[in-house]
């Protein structure tokens, strides 16, 4: 059924669908939902983790490596198939935590089912509408010059600076894929599921939101909205951290989650 | 061959190009003066009919949130046409079907304007340039599937007379389609479309007998489109080419000097510009593409050829421009080089090119230039100059 490519990456089939999991580290596992552009997973967090947990990073269809049947349209279809993934890899007692995109996709899997999963923390996640038909919860990105989109994204657009042209084909190939899929499932309605914010209340496990003080694309005020829909969630803000506020602030980020973690262990 | 009569309707009266950052989707409309926008429409409207008085078929199309093209909404203006034109047929190129709401609308509409004009109507399908999406909010990764779905269900709807039919795909839901009027054309108008790179489409509408039409593409390009349309084509070579088109830029003068100062005045339109966003929403084109994107290599389709010289561009055949004698010379060769197409879609108006001289444009070419293209490739449409004028122009 599966077959080891390199490394601790290998290529799972859930149905139809060519699944990547990496996988770091050892010990009780902690599945990481990556953000949209795939920077958390290179990012020297996930190694910290590592010494603890086993991380457990799988792909959304369409990034990565991970292939994306046009059956797959929306993060709703994803949710259902990460629980397809989650019986499969017979994981229990999970921590569950998502970046951005993959935080939103941590949320719709906690609306649905808990059962494998004992804790939860999304960063930043996209994923519901706070206001009204008229407000822009979400910048749009999209519509934006890619400085302005930079600018927005980081608390120094500095630290956005990425050297494509400097990079194997191959990697980019993963970028201009994970920008397909992103597209894909986040065009419209844009970054959200109308539905899940009438469903967060059904998350039954404790919860972390964390948020970058500097995300200009998705202000602190949406992120303690999304937050207050969770019941019992814990709130908390990152200074001089962007909508990645993990990659910016990775000290400060390790002992916020570090701190939620350990209570919620002490509380299970 | 046809010729037919294009502008895309602009409306060029902007600010300084560099005191904004891109004309298509956001250039705000506060721009936009109704007065000088009511006094363009008539005028385009009046040359198109005095095209066809002069014997040319007439082309229309439409893009969104753009001053490059203030016709928003295809179906008025061929509506409007096929009640004030009586011999021209009427080529809609075309309905973007990916980004409109419904297709059977479109059907209804198509369906009502072939009746008016009495089965003058071609009816063209497209994806829409990647500008479009932002108007639209159309999902860029999925603007084929969307494309080819909604023609599937715009030629059932036409063609079923035991109707209602349902329809349930991932685009569309519909339930009980029994469209009044069908089209006065049976079994439906000529469809076409448009296309670039993507080879396995030309193939399709190349099995589906569909005309297929590029636009401002050199002609290295524009060949090999072509010769893949041929080589699909289900009814030979021959016929495939009566169902190609292209479209140029068109200046024709009583003098070289006279013709190129109109083609200038042409080029307004190739010079608009576009914000990089605009031009590439992700998943429009290829991960191919994206990757030579990423690299700094491609910047989306249309950017590179713009920016060339009229020499270039006439060499090219993207513009046509001169003498009739000249011009002639240039469809000619161009026909050479391409293996040839049925229709030339003659871009005859663009930019600041007012209504003298754009009259002048389509006189010159109806009377000097049509008449000596015509047997190539045979014919269909209107035959060419015509000695009265309905509305009473040279």
């Amino acid at each position: 059924m599966a077959e080891k490519s390199s490394g601790n990456v290998e290529i799972l089939k859930i149905q139809d669908i060519d699944l990547e999991v990496e996988r770091r580290g050892a010990g009780p596992p902690l599945v990481l939902l990556d953000d949209e552009e795939g920077l958390t997973r290179e990012s020297p967090v996930v190694d910290q983790l590592a010494k603890s947990f086993e991380v457990i990073i799988p792909s959304m269809p369409g990034f990565g490596r991970s292939s994306r049947p046009n059956w797959i349209e929306t993060m709703d279809d994803i949710a259902y198939l990460m629980l397809d993934f989650l019986d499969q890899a017979g994981v229990e007692d999970a921590t569950l935590v998502g970046f951005s995109l993959g935080g939103w996709l941590a949320a719709e899997i906690a609306t649905k089912n808990v059962s494998r999963i004992a804790r939860l923390a999304l960063v930043d996640p996209y994923g519901i509408k706070v206001g009204g038909p008229w407000d822009r919860d979400i910048q749009d990105i999209w519509f934006l010059t890619k400085e302005e989109v930079q600018a927005l994204k980081y608390a120094d657009a500095k630290n956005g600076d990425i050297d494509y042209p400097a990079m194997p084909d191959e990697k980019l190939e993963i970028i201009a894929r994970n920008r397909e899929s992103f597209a894909r499932f986040c065009w419209q309605p844009y970054m959200h599921n109308p539905k899940l914010k009438r469903r967060l209340h059904r998350i039954s496990v404790p919860t972390l939101v964390i948020w970058g003080a500097a995300d200009g694309v998705i202000t602190t005020d949406y992120g303690k909205a999304y937050a207050d829909e969770i019941p019992g969630a814990r709130f908390e803000v990152i200074e001089n951290g962007g909508h990645f506020p993990h990659l910016e602030q990775p000290e400060h980020f390790m002992e916020v989650l570090g701190g939620f973690l350990a209570d919620a262990q002490k509380a299970a | 061959m046809d010729a037919w009569y294009f502008t895309e309707m602009p409306y060029p009266h902007l600010p300084p190009q560099d005191s904004y950052a891109s004309d298509r989707v956001s250039l705000s409309n506060a721009v936009f003066d109704p007065e000088i926008g009511a006094d363009l429409y008539n005028r385009y409207l009046d040359e198109y009919v005095i095209a066809d008085d002069l014997g040319l078929n007439l082309m229309l199309n439409e893009h969104h949130q753009t001053p490059t093209c203030i016709d928003p909404a295809v179906p008025l203006t061929a509506a409007i046409l096929a009640r004030e034109t009586a011999k021209g047929r009427i080529l809609v190129l075309g309905n973007p079907v990916a980004n409109r709401a419904d297709p059977i609308r479109i059907a209804e509409e198509m369906a009502m304007v072939d009746c008016i004009s009495r089965g003058r109507l071609d009816v063209g399908f497209v994806r829409g340039v990647p500008y479009e999406l932002f108007a639209s909010n159309t999902n860029p990764t999925q603007t084929m599937e969307r494309l080819w779905d909604g023609i599937e269900l715009i030629l059932k709807a036409w063609t079923t007379r035991d109707g209602p039919f349902n329809y349930e795909s991932p685009h569309w839901h519909k339930r009980s389609v029994n469209i009044w009027p069908r089209p006065y054309q049976q079994p439906h108008p000529p469809v076409w479309t448009t296309g670039s790179t993507n080879g396995p489409n030309i193939d399709r509408v190349a099995k589906r007998g569909f005309h297929f039409a590029s636009f401002l593409q050199p002609h290295e390009s524009v060949r090999v489109l072509f010769d893949r349309y041929r080589a699909a084509a289900p009814d030979g070579p021959e016929a495939a080419t009566r169902r190609l088109g292209f479209m140029p830029l068109v200046a024709v003068g009583e003098t070289e000097a006279e013709a190129l100062e109109r083609a200038e005045k042409l080029r307004w339109f190739l010079r608009s510009k576009a914000a990089p966003q605009f031009r590439n929403p992700p998943g429009y084109v290829s991960v191919d593409l994206n990757i030579r994107a990423l690299k700094g290599q491609f910047a989306g389709r249309t950017a590179a050829i713009r920016q060339e010289s009229t020499d270039y561009l006439i060499d090219k055949g993207v513009i046509m421009a001169g003498t009739p004698d000249q011009v002639v010379a240039q469809v000619e060769r161009f026909y050479e080089r391409t293996g040839g197409f049925g229709h030339l879609l003659a871009m005859l108006q663009a930019g600041f090119l007012d209504h003298q001289e754009t009259v002048r444009n389509i006189t010159l070419f109806a009377r000097e230039v049509y008449p000596r293209i015509r047997h190539l490739a045979g014919a269909k449409g209107q035959a060419g100059a015509t000695q009265t004028t309905r509305s009473g122009h040279p």
